[in-house]
């Protein structure tokens, strides 16, 4: 008699799962064992990580192929300001607050944009970035052109000693990392992966199989809207300064964090972390040379898109079939058998 | 009167937006190509521009000899090595492909001409105004909408009276059936994105006249002439010379309520068009 099982994990993802567990922990410890340089640097990559894997399921599932998340990065930035430097707002509530609020004005945002398709999306999500860089360009208790600080009297709320300080923004911006990359993965995990997916696959199809994918949609703009303007207002707290320029940079918040997802392979959870790391690699090795790093970014994204339209992880699960974060469901069949031979996948 | 003055600016200012846009009112009707490095493409012609007339001492319409062969051959072989491999999967690789080279062009020329401000100098004609019932027209806004309509007009007439027009038509409407027919599609695309580029150049050195430049000015460009085409609607020439002038026309009435208003009044005014209308005004080809 042969029996069927459905399996999720396979023996590759377990194994990961034990090193990534361990090389999170190392993360967790560098405190101890870092210095302020190299912890400055794996923050910065824990949040752009945050971001490319908010604009992989935007783009890479849900199809909503934006390019004005940078208009929810500055949003976050400057409600954290605002709240802290006009307001008198506790810092960490400011923070709390960020996120949801950005998710509120994206509320909105989506009934203009969200009557647009495709290339009128993507052009539309950016006019709108523009609209809000432009608006706070305009209004005086934000500082108008020039943006705000923040005092040191915030700063100090955080923690007076600036070693500590240091300390714990490393450790929000691991955090929010690691929350977002928990919601990422439970949300494709869940029912609403499963439609994701399908809709990543083929909307029309996933449409004429009861797929509600206005509903879906909806809930993943606002939800990473939501993330984007959390990470928006960490990563501002770490510079101290805000402006309309730096706040809605399409390049730094949007183009950069594309290419990364396009090089690592969008549409799967893997892509965006090999992406983060060719970005951050480049820029490091290249740091002497201004701006080329940009440049060969740009032409390493050009080829991959051409030449692997699914990236470096996309190669990978062709030629090895190997998931490290396994979001789909596998058939195995027979009694004893793992996960090997006769596995249909779904 | 003043609110004529205002209308027949912002009018003229419509002019500038659609020449912008021709080139990527052009692509985008063919082919289909959501070209985000165009308004990157207009920098760089300004840059060609100023170069060349560094070399030869020509004044900057003259250096349009230059200019627009050299563009001509950079948009066939764009198109030709880079842009036809994207045209066959879907929204992404497009988008893609021509935001790498957006950041290309503006790192590139960021490198070698620095982050400083150039402009082209025309001489007096970039002052030079006309007097009439009142109020002054500037003669170099108004040689701007002249040579936005004559491009359109020409472009229409590529479009309807030639045999190269018939085919441009044709792939828009149907590629798979156009390639039956014996068309071959590469080259066809190629030639369309060439022809696109010289439009692109023109704006690009009337551009370099009329304001300062630098390697990061292309995005803006790119959305002024991404709303104008959108406003008109899809692939209608026409509809892009109009689209400017809506854009213009907000810019202008934002700007004389308060300075500060211009640009946001034009996106604010296409983000309206487009909830109410959002194939634009005069759509002609199915998206």
């Amino acid at each position: 008699m042969e029996t069927v099982r459905v399996d999720r994990a396979t023996r590759a993802s377990r194994i990961f799962a034990v090193f990534a567990a361990l090389a999170l922990a190392t993360l967790i410890a560098m405190p101890w064992w870092g210095d302020a340089g190299n912890m400055r640097l794996v923050g910065e990559m824990a949040y752009y990580l945050a971001l490319a894997q908010l604009w992989n399921l935007l783009a890479g599932y849900a199809g909503l192929v934006s390019v004005g998340q940078q208009a929810y990065v500055g949003l976050g930035g400057y409600i954290l300001f605002y709240l802290t430097g006009v307001w008198d707002m506790n810092v960490y509530l400011a923070l709390a607050i960020a996120g949801p609020f950005a998710g509120l004005i994206a509320i909105p945002v989506s009934f203009a944009v969200f009557r647009l398709r495709g290339a009128y999306f993507a052009v539309g999500t950016w006019v709108v970035s523009e609209v809000f860089a432009l608006f706070a360009s305009l209004i005086a208790v934000l500082g108008a052109g020039s943006g705000l600080s923040l005092t040191p009297a915030i700063l100090r709320e955080i923690s007076p000693d600036r070693d500590t300080r240091d300390i714990i923004l490393y450790l929000m911006s691991l955090a929010i990392s690691v929350f977002v990359f928990a919601v990422v993965y439970l949300l494709l995990r869940s029912r609403h992966g499963l439609a994701l997916t399908a809709i990543r696959d083929s909307e029309r199809a996933s449409a004429s199989l009861g797929v509600n994918t206005f509903r879906t949609k909806f809930i993943i703009y606002i939800a990473t809207a939501a993330c984007t303007g959390l990470i928006g207002s960490l990563i501002f707290l770490q510079k101290l300064r805000i402006s309309p320029e730096a706040g809605f940079s399409i390049n730094d918040w949007t183009v950069v964090v594309i290419f990364m997802v396009v090089i690592g392979g969008i549409g799967t959870l893997e892509g965006p972390f090999i992406g983060m790391v060719v970005f951050i690699v480049l820029r490091e090795l290249l740091a002497d040379y201004g701006k080329y790093y940009l440049i060969l970014l740009g032409v390493i994204a050009i080829a991959v898109m051409l030449k692997a339209p699914y990236g470096i992880w996309g190669w990978i699960i062709q030629r090895f079939d190997l998931q490290l974060f396994p979001v789909g469901r596998r058939l195995a069949l027979g009694l004893t058998g793992g996960p090997t031979d006769s596995v249909a996948k779904i | 009167m003043t609110w004529v003055n205002i209308i027949v600016q912002g009018a003229l200012l419509g002019g500038f937006y659609a020449l912008f846009a021709i080139g990527l009112s052009m692509s985008f009707g063919i082919m289909r190509l959501v070209n985000i490095a165009h308004g990157d493409l207009i920098v760089l012609s300004a840059y060609v521009a100023l170069v060349a007339t560094w070399y030869t001492g020509f004044d900057p319409f003259l250096s349009l000899v230059i200019v627009l062969p050299v563009m001509f051959g950079l948009g066939y072989l764009l198109q030709r090595g880079l842009l036809n491999q994207t045209l066959s999967g879907g929204l992404l690789p497009p988008l893609l492909v021509t935001f790498g080279i957006s950041i290309i062009i503006q790192n590139t020329l960021l490198e070698v001409f620095g982050a400083q401000d150039y402009r082209l100098q025309e001489g007096a004609i970039e002052t030079a105004s006309l007097q009439t019932g009142g109020f002054y027209v500037g003669v170099y806004p108004l040689l701007v909408f002249a040579v936005a309509v004559a491009c359109i007009a020409a472009l229409q007439f590529l479009f309807y009276r030639t045999r190269l027009g018939r085919a441009f038509r044709a792939v828009s409407d149907d590629s798979d059936t156009a390639e039956l027919m014996g068309i071959d599609n590469r080259k066809l695309y190629a030639l369309a994105f060439a022809i696109a580029m010289i439009f692109t150049a023109l704006a690009g050195v009337f551009f370099g006249i009329r304001t300062i430049f630098a390697p990061s000015s292309g995005p803006i460009r790119l959305i002024l002439a991404f709303e104008a085409v959108i406003i008109g609607g899809l692939g209608s020439m026409w509809g892009t010379l109009i689209g400017g002038v809506v854009l213009g026309l907000a810019q202008a009435i934002g700007a004389a309520l308060d300075p500060t208003w211009q640009t946001l009044a034009g996106h604010l005014a296409f983000l309206a068009i487009l909830i109410v209308r959002p194939s634009g005004l005069f759509p002609r080809t199915r998206d």
